[in-house]
């Protein structure tokens, strides 16, 4: 029994990792009863599980991703999304709309239109399949699609979504965090909108770094301080006064649902900011974070609170 | 465009090759990984004179389908030389040789690769000869392991490449053009370093058994030399930038490493 | 660079371009008529190559060689040197660029540069002869893209340009009915540097140096070559089938003289730093 490994050490494919009886998991494959690499990564040992978080990959999808997609072909009763990655994805309407609906779905959702979906199924030789029923998955309008590498939105959401609210409450902008690596922003004005990517482009460069949260916020407080052209406390709540915002944009409601796309419960999934108040807007759509289901689950209760 | 002469000799009478290298003597080598912004991975190298750039793209749909394996990723090797890469220009239409070296190339990388975990994919790895001054097809294989490994496609360990020869009787490694033209033999090779199994193999010019196998063991030291090169390039390029304060389990990283899924596990 | 009505852009993506458009902004920040920085690196094939040049601008960039090699002239033109631009678009700079014999947009870029250097008479061709009806120089400038990120034309005009210009190559004399080398290395011989400069237009709104997000939305694009005296010497309108205006165009041709003077000014300055390096 034996580690070759520092704690969180980049590690490259073929390195020996361990011998003995220890569980090779994501990134590592075992070989004679030795342990290696397979990924270029930070190496991690948890319980006797040895596992390499990737630094780097193409997106592929798993069971209950939160995805960004962009419709790519209206085929009969289904959509073609591509959602990064490999493989190409497919939307049955009866996962999109309430029936009936009309025999030319092209009518909901057309070539061009980016979606917010989730994976149902996939085993890499059928699928992977989508469906929109759910809560916050829509057409997307507006804002902008930032495209990261997809294996850092695990850092860009952050321990129980710690990093992506930060970043919302300071810049109070709405956005979803698709694990296929797109990031869906809607900024109040360019300034911000700026200021956001900065941000996830920072975690981008730097996820294989420590106190990132630290940096970004402080980051993003120094950028908001600029556009204000004064000093003001650490707070970071967006100036009252946004000049170069048409006063439509501010009042414009957020996505609207299709009328006869399925919605369960909840109509509107990503919440207007009250902008009068000093509190900043609550994440109402998050992706799921870990891998874990257990924990997934109870993550989505507390976004729900 | 001036014409090229064969040299008097290639190993001087201090036993020393005509660019002053020892016989075992690599040429200085520079790599450097992720040198290209669209591709999802690239490196390149410089090795003497050579001047080659590696990108992959994907795991990615595969176009033409008919070309699909159910079973595993495509994995499809372009090495094109640059027209003025050589002395002479080159045609610009892709020729023979590099067709074959295109082929050699994929043979020699793919026994490191899992692309059974991307079925119906397809790894592309596109290698630009910008500058040849003889090695290419190795120096390619190597920058192309750094540019797999940049990409995040998961293998069992990086390839290492060399060209080891004859030249004036005597083994050599490295060989550069003109000991490529004018030497008595040229065998480039790839290794899987954990193993020393070889992965590309080729021969021209003449050798006795006893010679062949000698260059070959030069042929894997050289190899293992090189694979420390393409790892040091590799750590280089991801080294951790940030302030270096002393490592806090308090941070934040921890749990968006996806700790949770591990103690999952645990029991 | 090429037609990208066909290919599938997001709404979101189009409709984000087009607002910060409306609002005086492009999406990386820049001026309507701002060029991303341009870096022009040299001598990157000097082992093998007559010239060579990288050019970045942004997260484009492009490898252009000059090969020098001797043939004979054309029949029609037998004092007169030959000079040939190539340019490929090889699947390395671009998930968007496939496999296989060149398409018609690589063709294109090809002929466009081709045509800036040739018809601005970059090179004086007639100072490339060795003997006449003999034996001429024949001058080759290779382009390879190496990262696309729009606005490929420029990368490559600008590439070209920086390779030439820092180029030289043996010199030959004809002696006994055959070409002999006289020792001497002459660089190309320029008369004047043309510069191409491409403006695209999304609606009503004409932006420089397009990135490839904004090509993907632009209803059609100009490239201008403008040489030293300001004149024009070849155009092109491509990327989309768009028509535009007199008044756009005249608007384009204000844009191409300014930029073109700068980046002329760029490569003389940059050039001249290497000469002295």
């Amino acid at each position: 029994m034996a580690i070759y490994f520092q704690k969180r050490e980049i590690v490259v494919p073929g390195q020996l990792l361990a011998e003995g009886r220890y569980r090779s998991s994501i990134g590592t494959y075992s070989k004679d009863g030795k342990i290696y690499a397979s990924l270029i990564g930070l190496a991690e040992l948890r319980g006797n599980t040895i596992k390499v978080v990737p630094l780097e990959g193409v997106y592929i999808p798993r069971e209950g991703d939160l995805v960004i997609g962009i419709i790519t072909l209206v085929a009969g009763n289904n959509w073609k999304v591509d959602i990064g990655g490999p493989y190409g994805a497919s939307l049955h309407a009866n996962n999109a709309l309430r029936r009936p609906y009309d025999e030319d779905i092209s009518k909901y959702f057309d070539v061009g239109d980016v979606i917010a979906a989730e994976v149902i199924a996939f085993d890499r030789v059928s699928g992977p399949f989508l469906t929109m029923r759910g809560r916050g998955l829509q057409k997307l309008r507006d804002g902008m699609i930032l495209n990261v590498s997809p294996s850092k939105i695990p850092r860009i959401i952050g321990r129980r979504g710690s990093m992506i609210n930060m970043i919302k409450d300071k810049l109070r902008i709405y956005t979803i965090v698709g694990q296929n690596g797109r990031i869906w922003i809607k900024a109040p004005n360019t300034k911000i909108l700026r200021i956001a990517i900065k941000a996830f482009k920072m975690i981008e460069r730097e996820a294989h770094t420590s106190k990132l949260t630290d940096r970004v916020a402080a980051m993003i407080d120094e950028e908001l301080t600029k556009i204000r052209g004064e000093q003001t406390e650490v707070s970071g709540a967006v100036p009252e006064e946004k000049p170069e915002e048409p006063p439509t944009e501010a009042e414009e409601k957020a996505p609207e649902p299709e009328g006869s796309i399925v919605e369960e419960e909840t109509p509107a999934k990503v919440e207007e900011p009250e902008s009068k108040s000093d509190e900043a807007p609550e994440a109402k759509i998050e992706a799921p974070v870990e891998e874990d289901k257990e924990q997934t689950e109870e993550e989505k209760e507390e976004v729900k609170e | 465009m001036s014409p090229e002469v064969k040299p008097d000799f290639l190993i001087n009478a201090e036993g020393l090759r005509i660019d002053g290298r020892r016989p075992d003597e690599l040429r200085p080598i520079e790599f450097k990984v992720g040198v290209l912004k669209q591709a999802d991975g690239s490196a390149y190298i410089k090795q003497g004179k050579t001047f080659i750039i590696a990108a992959v793209y994907g795991p990615r749909e595969l176009h033409p389908r008919h070309l699909t394996l159910s079973d595993r990723a495509y994995l499809r090797v372009v090495y094109r030389m640059a027209t003025f890469s050589v002395p002479d220009r080159k045609k610009p239409a892709p020729s023979r040789r590099e067709r074959e070296i295109s082929m050699v190339i994929a043979n020699a990388l793919k026994p490191a690769l899992f692309l059974e975990d991307f079925p119906k994919a397809v790894v592309d790895i596109f290698i630009q000869v910008i500058q040849a001054d003889g090695g290419t097809r190795c120096a390619a294989i190597n920058a192309a392991s750094l540019a797999l490994a940049d990409a995040g496609v998961p293998m069992k360990c990086l390839v290492p490449a060399v060209a080891v020869g004859k030249a004036d009787g005597t083994l050599i490694v490295d060989l550069g053009d003109q000991e490529d033209k004018y030497g008595e033999g040229d065998v480039p090779m790839a290794i899987m370093p954990l193993t020393d199994e070889i992965t590309l193999l080729q021969q021209d010019g003449s050798f006795t058994r006893e010679e062949l196998l000698e260059a070959m063991q030069m042929g894997i030291q050289a190899c293992k030399y090189i694979h420390e090169l393409q790892k040091d390039a590799l750590m280089k390029a991801y080294a951790t930038k940030a302030p270096s304060e002393d490592d806090d389990f308090d941070d934040d990283m921890e749990t968006d490493l996806g700790e949770a899924e591990i103690i999952g596990e645990e029991d | 660079m090429g037609d990208y009505s066909a290919e599938i852009i997001s709404h979101i993506d189009r409709n984000h371009i087009k607002e910060l458009l409306s609002r005086g902004e492009r999406i990386d920040g820049r001026r309507f008529d701002e060029y991303r920085p341009i870096e022009i690196e040299y001598d990157i094939v000097a082992a093998k190559a007559e010239g060579s040049a990288l050019v970045r601008m942004g997260a484009t960039s492009v490898i252009a060689g000059v090969k020098v090699v001797l043939g004979e002239p054309y029949p029609d033109t037998p004092d007169e040197g030959v000079t040939m631009i190539t340019a490929e678009m090889p699947p390395i700079a671009s998930p968007l660029f496939e496999l296989g014999p060149p398409k018609e947009d690589a063709i294109e870029l090809a002929r466009v540069v081709d045509r800036g250097v040739r018809e601005s008479e970059t090179v004086d061709v007639k100072q490339l002869v060795v003997e006449p009806g003999k034996m001429v120089y024949m001058v080759f400038v290779d382009i390879y893209a190496l990262e696309f990120d729009g606005n490929l034309i420029d990368a490559a005009s600008i590439a070209a340009n920086a390779a030439l210009i820092t180029a030289k190559f043996d010199e030959y004399k004809w002696e006994n009915d055959e070409a002999v080398p006289t020792g001497n290395r002459i660089p190309v011989p320029l008369k004047n540097l043309s510069i191409e400069c491409t403006i695209a237009k999304i609606d009503d709104y004409l932006i420089v140096d397009p990135l490839l997000k904004e090509e993907f939305v632009q209803d059609c694009r100009l490239t201008i070559a403008i040489d030293e005296n300001d004149n024009l010497t070849a155009m092109q309108k491509g990327g989309g089938s768009g028509p535009m205006t007199l008044e756009q165009i005249e608007r384009s041709m204000d844009m191409a003289i300014a930029s073109a003077k700068d980046i002329r000014e760029l490569i003389r300055s940059t050039a001249k730093e290497r000469e002295n390096a």
